[in-house]
């Protein structure tokens, strides 16, 4: 048996592609990767949930929980360490779903929806309204530190940055691990028929508690590494609009692998720069009507087409 | 004795926004099984044009008075042109998928009712507060009040009076409540359920819009309320058991005293304050106070 599979060997290969990238880059295209890594994890957390039918519109909670923490951490105890702040972070974070996701558990479709909606907003105005914690405004991040080393300038940035990939490319590999286990084909026939889920002896209550766990801690992860890589957090990061961009993110690129919701991040960002210079302010109109396209022509996201690609290409090959 | 007196005046005005804003949120869900994340967008349609049309109205000098007509004129007609476009135009393709998708398809529209708003009226602030002030104010207990706040509360009164009526003593109410019941048998009893659906959607929408237009006066109308708006109406209508008229009315009440009790007695949780009626809330009843029972289906 072999211990990587197709998808985990191409996330492998592209963290060689990635540092090559940071060197031949321009710097302001380098910070988009950089930028769209943090918040492809957190779409990868919407990703997984999707799987099971359940779409996160409050998913910018733990984005948002990963970016204070880093800030606090820095503010008050002067942690720029930025291996204890991933530490602290998926501790709470781990604590806040692990208790949340008892009241979520046992909700589905519009009510899972809605309600991870709010509990994210209650977040979001808990920050709003706190001063020491600078409002609506947020405040700024110092830079990061590995392990008492403190690089500056340029050389921190490259560090980040390498750091940033390997960070991704780990979780999206564990995801991907994650869901050809057990408990990720209990969450895809929860979405079929939860009913004969439980029939056939699995519970779902469980599989969706840990299932929402993990989308938490990641998106924690991502919420870090973008505010570290930024420099800067606002309660904004909680709020729904935010949440609602992540999905975006995954009906556009499709459930179908975890590439898929990493690479959409980063195409969208990067259309995103171009989309409002140009006009700002049509860009979410453009989401909007990119987004129905997409449920109508192309329900399983952009993925299916080149899944479809890749099938013509292989069945081609042995009549050549 | 004061402070008392503001809670409940502040409860029931917050209240009666609440409801205004919330109803047709909950009217959709409950007829068509769609939660309408546009429901936000509507609000600022009908923000923006009753906004700007008082705006002008006001600029030719004459009597403050017909702002009142003003108001509601300009909700009902970008609420039912708007509502009509978007139903006859998507959301009838759309019908027999899963309510998820169906919340997705809401959420696009929403993204493009916000920037068609910002296109329209552009990003800067609108204010039209003449109407709030023209009626005066009133002292209740040695505060003064502006009787535009009663006049709310009056319209929140009367819509849900008005829903009631039309949903419980009309034929079309009835007939209404047979589709909200069993939509496939009401089909093949020969009620025709798309006209419903789309009467009930122009009328949810027109609703929406009307909760934005009335408020416009009170407030300074910007980009984002929207968006603001759709969280208090879910935590209102998830109170109250989605789909139920009656039960938004309660929600309204509950979180409006909730929000009400907090701005007066501990400022820092006004907005925590209205989840945390909610969570309460839900960990007695999960769907709501009146949720409508459903058959599990195997």
């Amino acid at each position: 048996m072999k211990f990587f599979d197709k998808t985990e060997w191409s996330l492998l290969y592209a963290l060689p592609v990635l540092i090559i990238l940071l060197f031949a880059l321009p710097t302001w295209l380098v910070n988009y990767v950089q930028v769209s890594m943090g918040m492809g994890l957190v779409a990868l957390a919407v990703m997984i949930q999707m799987r099971a039918g359940l779409v996160s519109f409050g998913q910018g909670l733990y984005f948002c929980i990963g970016g204070y923490t880093a800030g606090m951490a820095s503010k008050f105890w002067n942690i720029s360490d930025i291996f204890v702040i991933l530490v602290i972070a998926i501790v709470v974070t781990v604590a806040v779903s692990g208790i949340l996701g008892f009241l979520l558990r046992r909700y589905r479709e519009i009510f899972f929806a809605m309600l991870t909606l709010a509990v994210s907003m209650i977040l979001f105005a808990l920050l709003s309204s706190s001063h020491e914690l600078g409002s609506t405004d947020g405040f700024n991040l110092p830079q990061a530190s590995y392990l008492g080393w403190h690089p500056e300038g340029e050389t921190g940035s490259t560090v980040l940055f390498i750091l940033t990939a390997i960070l991704t490319l780990a979780c999206a590999i564990l995801i991907n691990r994650f869901l050809r286990g057990p408990i990720g084909k209990i969450i895809e026939a929860i979405r079929e028929n939860e009913l004969r889920v439980e029939y056939l002896g699995a519970s779902a209550h469980v599989s969706v508690h840990v299932l929402y766990m993990i989308a938490a801690t990641i998106s924690a992860i991502g919420g870090v590494l973008w505010s570290m890589a930024l420099g800067h957090v606002t309660p904004e990061m909680a709020n729904w609009t935010t949440s609602g961009q992540f999905v975006f993110i995954v009906i556009l690129a499709g459930t179908g692998n975890v590439f898929a919701p990493l690479v959409g991040t980063l195409i969208l960002e990067v259309l995103r720069v171009y989309a409002v210079e140009i006009s700002p302010n049509t860009w979410q109109m453009i989401l909007g009507i990119v987004m129905l396209l997409t449920i109508v022509f192309l329900p399983k996201g952009l993925w299916s087409l080149f899944e479809r690609f890749v099938k013509r290409l292989s069945s081609k090959e042995p009549a050549a | 004795m004061t402070t008392t007196v503001a809670i409940i005046l502040d409860g029931f005005g917050f209240a009666a926004w609440l409801f205004l804003s919330s109803v047709g949120l909950t009217l959709i869900y409950g007829v068509m099984r769609i939660l309408n994340i546009s429901h936000g967008g509507f609000y600022a349609l009908g923000a923006y044009s009753a906004a700007w049309a008082v705006g002008l109205y006001t600029q030719t000098g004459n009597t403050i008075a017909l702002t009142y007509l003003i108001i509601p004129l300009a909700a009902i007609i970008v609420g039912t042109l708007t509502g009509l476009l978007v139903e006859r135009g998507l959301l009838r393709f759309m019908y027999g998928h899963e309510e998820v998708l169906m919340v997705l398809v809401t959420y696009a529209v929403f993204l493009i009712l916000e920037d068609a708003t910002k296109l329209i009226w552009g990003t800067e602030s609108y204010v039209a507060y003449q109407p709030a002030y023209w009626l005066g104010t009133i002292d209740v207990a040695g505060i003064p009040y502006t009787i535009y706040k009663f006049l709310i509360i009056g319209i929140a009164l009367a819509v849900g009076a008005g829903l009631y009526w039309g949903l419980n003593r009309t034929r079309a109410g009835k007939l209404l409540l047979v589709v909200i019941h069993d939509r496939e048998v009401s089909a093949a009893l020969g009620i025709n359920v798309t006209l419903f659906f789309t009467v009930t959607f122009v009328i949810g929408t027109t609703l929406g819009a009307l909760g934005g237009a009335l408020t416009a006066p009170e407030i300074s109308v910007v980009p984002g309320i929207g968006a603001e708006v759709i969280v208090m109406a879910f935590a209102v209508i998830v109170i109250g058991g989605m789909g139920s008229v009656g039960g938004a009315m309660i929600g309204a009440v509950i979180v409006g005293f909730a929000r009400a009790l907090s701005v007066h007695l501990y400022p820092p949780i006004e907005m925590f304050s209205i989840y945390l009626v909610m969570a309460m809330v839900l960990a007695i009843k999960p769907y709501g106070l009146f949720a409508l029972a459903e058959g599990r289906k195997i």
